[in-house]
């Protein structure tokens, strides 16, 4: 039996999938442990992939060379692009998804993948010495070897099922939690918290009258997550929109006390942004209704997930209570709701590559980094694959700063302030928002991806050429003016814009919110050969034309401070005038740069100014001794 | 500026040399207290000098023991100083000799002499003061009157930071309603789900715009208390400028002879009314065939009106309007002036309505006799009401920015002017919150909440030797 390997990812969820894939396509041979091989790339929340803020990440693990988007649109059953009606930088893709599908699809390219091994294995133990991890143990006392592991382990670190008073030790529902694992990472000093999560039931199709409920349909012309995806091919499905009433809230109200939430069984920290049906009430009792979606599980499942009703309640008040929702009069509940309790790993124990300070290749991806979301997961889990196999190649890390996509906004979030509550990707966590879009996800990282050896030729080339058109493009529309005529006018005021009183160039026509690419290509009276893409990005350019490069300069005074290196061996303490606990947080975040510095909670900028002046100083002093030996 | 080497023990003098009876010498660092035990002798002797209290003793020179002056001596530990750092002050007599002396045996045992602003530098690296509180007390040390120096200690206490505070809590507040709207408005529900601009358009004008426009007002105000003002005196030879001067100064400044242009050059001095400083500039008579150094005069005369706050033409009444008062019309004109008829106690020849005929229909008349009291008072009550009652006024409400800070107020207004003009012309909502956050940027720059290091070397040269 083979045991020797270079990277072993441990957890089949988002985040590993897509750390095992990665690290197989740089060249590592790659262990993928599961708990069940028939739960790999499961689904366990909601039938849904992206949104927005999380399809940005979706869309910039697919210009990495990642797995998600792919099989995401493999697998849709509606695309809907959302915040439409805002500007470009926050419109955000979300998908419905068939969740056996997904997962049967993710599974095979893992089954699939050169230099991958999938195997069923519980694992119960790593294997470190001095410091740095060399392998792990099951279950069955199998040790695997490894210069590096991934762990991503999700909620299945002492994993707790609350439904009413009923507690389940589980990793999710109907599987085994991870009770030794979550031991030994205390024992090797890792700093655990609590958080607790939850999911909604699923009802069965027949039992629901649908007419009692708004249909809401996807876009009529998907836009597919992925680069490399040519074709929707699935059929599209519908969601059903509708509301609970004042007798559901009487009822969550007068059982309250039965809500393991709410009776303090439950100590775990829920997302505020999340909250359960129990929380919204009783949050915000003026509210006379909350939405509730239905969303179906997939094409060959009657089974449909009731979104916003996630509750920790006894089973026959769950029963209760989705039956006083108009519609839902008859229902059938197939699965219960249920919340979960699950430890974490605090983030700020990390370096921002996602390896420990504690354990030396050990690197952690996903839920079990305090984060919640598919798409959280999976960007952890590429970023983490590809630190674990640069790191067995001795090549240099992989790190994207907050300039330069979604997925460096959240780990540096995750390293440098840690999170208390379920950490989900937001567009306003992006302080360069303009610059990190979906529709040019592929223009920051495609170049990156194939640096790394995760494209091919053929699409870095494409990628140049696209580039090239683009600049071309805006250029001639920036030459080509219109004059003011009576067709001209005529043609604006048809899209509610404003006429023109002198000559205009068409790319300051563009600016214009009201009006799209498609109109610049009726005023010119022809329509442009241009790709799609070419067309979007030089469309975006002129909306957000002078923002951008008011974003791009504030984004190289960022990178000033991100370039302002703190050395390896700095001692924090040396600085005299700085308060206790602001050495305390500089010791244990041990920041990289002067940037990383500022954006640690309670550090003052006079304390980042004084830390300026000793780096320096430490800086020039190693610059001496060096010229000393020498 | 050189931020190197912060951590060594610094000295300077803190009074003013010649100034009053006490001078102090500062101390700060980690060697503070070994270098003050090498040159003081306490009266009793000390086994372990306690923090924050007092010795008595005398300052000796470290070599031969001999006594240089009594004094008074604080020992005072970090942190709970002014720079955090040990620190120790010696409260000795103000001669120029002996804080020297003094100073020199500090430098000697192993202090370093501090740039300036150094100890003020210090305590808000060591996170003692914020930005704006390191400002004001270069501005106290800077501020030439009274007036300006309650405005200084008002920064100092921390008033303008908490109306800068209340500006940044609203932009956040309207900031994440805003980004609710763009990250969540899919999860709302119905109804919930709008942000009407409208409403934010005039939270904007309200509570934004509005009140940082007032702050801004309020530098004029500020300028004006700690500059004070400039108050140029005109007219042709021997009508009476220089015993003006003198009579308002307090003091005999200016050479007062009856031979006319015996005011070659400018002279320039200070005085205080309701506590802001005056500066007074007495300028060369104008002549009608002046010698050449006179013309020269002249030229400077020119200049000191296009910078005066305040420009009185003082007239010889006993003596008719000539080409000479034509020159000095010229010369004033198109700015605002007021004339005073001097030496009203001489039989008179020249009439208010004279002037107003041959010059200004309106311009204010005053008729003195420099060596009245009664007229100089009335003089000074003139001037205050005019050019101070509503400065002062406001500065006791105001609250009064400097420079810098203005800067970063006019650039937050702008951005929410560009704001209020994207939400107007119905422009996407992640601009508008934007120019928001950009708004709010600069107002945390105001309290040094964004710190470059330009800001930093900006503020901290201003400072002179010892605070």
């Amino acid at each position: 039996m083979r045991n020797q390997y270079d990277v072993i990812v441990v957890g089949a969820g988002h985040a590993g999938c897509e750390a095992a894939l990665v690290s197989a396509r740089l060249g590592c041979d790659t262990l993928l442990l599961s708990i069940y091989l028939d739960t790999v790339a499961h689904m366990p929340c909601s039938p849904s992939v992206g949104g927005i803020g999380k399809g940005h990440l979706v869309k910039e693990i697919d210009a990495l060379g990642g797995e998600m988007a792919k099989v995401t649109d493999k697998t849709a059953i509606q695309f809907r692009l959302l915040n439409t009606k805002k500007g470009p930088a926050v419109r955000g893709t979300r998908t419905q998804n068939d969740k056996v599908r997904y997962r049967t699809n993710m599974k095979h390219h893992l089954e699939r993948q050169e230099h991958l091994s999938l195997k069923q294995s519980l694992v119960e133990l790593l294997v470190v010495e001095d410091e740095h991890v060399v392998g792990v143990v099951d279950q069955m006392g199998v040790f695997f070897q490894a210069r590096a592991v991934v762990l991503a382990t999700g909620t299945f670190l002492n994993g707790l099922i609350h439904i009413g008073s009923r507690q389940i030790p589980s990793g999710r529902a109907g599987e085994f939690p991870s009770t030794a694992l979550a031991k030994q990472l205390c024992d090797l000093g890792f700093a655990p918290g609590r958080m607790k999560t939850g999911t909604p039931a699923r009802l069965a199709r027949n039992s629901i009258d649908f007419s009692r409920f708004n249909e809401q349909q996807g876009d009529l012309q998907p836009k597919p997550f992925s680069l490399f995806t040519d074709a929707i091919t699935l059929p599209q499905i519908s969601c059903f929109m509708g509301r609970t009433n004042e007798r559901t809230h009487e009822l969550v109200r007068r059982n309250i006390g039965l809500s393991p939430l709410y009776n303090g069984s439950i100590r775990g920290v829920s997302a505020r942004y999340c909250p359960s049906l129990e929380d919204k009430i009783m949050k915000f009792p003026h509210k006379e209704f909350h939405q509730i979606i239905l969303e179906p599980e997939g094409l060959d499942t009657e089974e449909i997930y009731a979104s916003g009703t996630g509750n920790s309640l006894p089973y026959e008040l769950q029963y209760e209570l989705i039956r006083s929702i108009a519609g839902l009069e008859s229902a059938e509940i197939m699965r219960s709701a249920y919340a979960i309790e699950y430890d974490y790993i605090q983030p700020t124990q990390l370096t921002a590559t996602l390896e420990t300070k504690l354990v030396k290749g050990l690197f952690l991806a996903g839920q079990v980094n305090g984060t919640s979301g598919y798409e959280e997961a999976a960007a952890q889990g590429m970023w983490a694959g590809i630190n674990a196999a640069l790191k067995v190649q001795q090549r240099p890390p992989f790190v994207l700063d907050r300039s330069e996509a979604y997925m460096g906004v959240m780990i540096d979030d995750l390293v440098t302030k840690g999170t208390n509550e379920p950490y989900r990707m937001f567009t306003s966590r992006a302080e360069y928002r303009l610059l990190l879009r979906e529709d040019n996800a592929d223009l920051r990282l495609l170049e990156k991806g194939y640096q790394l050896g995760l494209h091919d030729a053929a699409t870095y080339r494409e990628l140049v050429e696209r580039r090239k058109a683009i600049r071309s493009e805006l250029e001639r529309l920036q030459r080509t003016c219109v004059r003011p005529s009576g067709e001209v006018n005529a043609l604006l005021q048809e899209r509610n814009s404003a006429p023109l009183g002198e000559p205009a160039s068409l790319a300051k026509l563009l600016k214009r919110p009201e009006l799209s690419y498609t109109d610049i290509e009726a005023l010119e009276g022809s329509a442009s050969a241009l790709a799609e893409r070419v067309k979007q990005q030089v469309e975006v350019e002129c909306k957000y034309q002078g923002y951008l490069r008011r974003q791009e300069a504030e984004a190289k005074k960022f990178k000033q401070m991100e370039q302002m290196e703190i050395p390896d061996g700095f001692c924090f303490d040396e600085i005299p005038g700085l308060s206790n606990e602001i050495k305390q947080k500089l010791r244990s975040i041990r920041p990289s740069s002067l940037g990383q510095a500022s954006r640690i909670p309670g550090v003052t900028p006079a304390a980042v100014a004084a830390l300026m002046v000793y780096v320096r100083r430490f800086r020039d002093r190693g610059n001496v001794q060096k010229i000393k030996v020498a | 500026m050189d931020f190197e080497l912060t951590d060594d023990t610094i000295s300077a003098i803190a009074t003013p040399i010649g100034q009053g009876g006490i001078g102090i010498v500062k101390i700060s660092g980690t060697e503070a207290l070994s270098i003050a035990k090498r040159i003081f002798r306490p009266r009793k002797s000390v086994h372990a000098y306690e923090t924050h209290k007092l010795y008595h003793g005398w300052i000796v020179e470290p070599e031969t023991q001999e006594v240089v002056d009594e004094v008074l001596l604080s020992y005072m530990a970090g942190p709970r100083t002014y720079t955090r750092e040990d620190m120790v002050e010696i409260n000795c007599h103000s001669g120029f000799m002996v804080l020297n002396r003094i100073m020199e045996f500090v430098l000697q045992s192993g202090a370093r002499l501090a740039e300036p602003g150094e100890f003020t530098r210090r305590a808000f690296l060591n996170g003692r003061i914020d930005l704006s509180q390191a400002e004001a007390v270069a501005d106290l040390i800077h501020s030439r009157s009274q007036q300006s120096l309650l405005a200084a200690a008002r920064h100092l206490s921390g008033d303008f930071r908490s109306q800068i505070d209340e500006l940044r809590d609203k932009l956040w507040q309207l900031q994440s309603e805003i980004e609710a709207f763009i990250d969540f408005g899919n999860d709302l529900d119905e109804g919930e789900a709008n942000i009407e601009s409208v409403k934010l358009l005039l939270t904007m004008e309200e509570s934004l715009i509005r009140p940082l426009g007032q702050i801004l007002a309020c530098y004029e105000t500020g300028r004006l208390l700690r500059e004070g003002l400039t108050l140029v005196l005109v007219g042709k030879p021997n009508v009476g400028k220089s015993s003006l001067l003198n009579v308002l100064l307090g003091k005999d400044r200016a050479i007062v002879t009856s031979m006319p242009g015996t005011t070659r050059d400018i002279i320039e001095d200070s005085f205080r009314l309701s506590g802001v400083l005056i500066r007074i500039l007495d300028t060369a008579g104008i002549r009608m065939k002046p010698d050449s150094i006179e013309s020269m005069g002249i030229q400077r005369t020119l200049s000191a009106v296009a910078e005066a706050d305040i420009i009185l033409w003082l007239m010889d009444q006993s003596q008719p309007l000539s080409e000479e008062d034509d020159q000095v019309f010229q010369a004033v004109s198109g700015k605002s002036y007021m004339i005073l008829l001097n030496k009203c106690d001489l039989p008179p020849r020249l009439s208010v309505e004279d002037i107003r005929t041959r010059y200004d229909r309106a311009v204010p008349v005053l008729r003195i006799s420099v060596f009245n009291r009664g007229d100089i008072e009335g003089l000074q009550n003139f001037l205050r009401d005019r050019f101070l009652a509503t400065p002062l006024a406001e500065n006791r409400s105001a609250l009064i920015p400097n420079m810098r800070q203005k800067e970063c107020c006019e650039r937050s207004l702008e951005a929410l002017q560009r704001g209020r003009k994207l939400l107007q012309t119905g422009s996407y909502n992640e601009l508008v919150s934007l120019e928001i956050e950009t708004a709010r940027k600069h107002l945390n720059a105001v309290l040094g909440l964004e710190v470059d290091q330009d800001l930093l070397d900006g503020i901290f040269s201003r400072f002179c030797i010892g605070k």
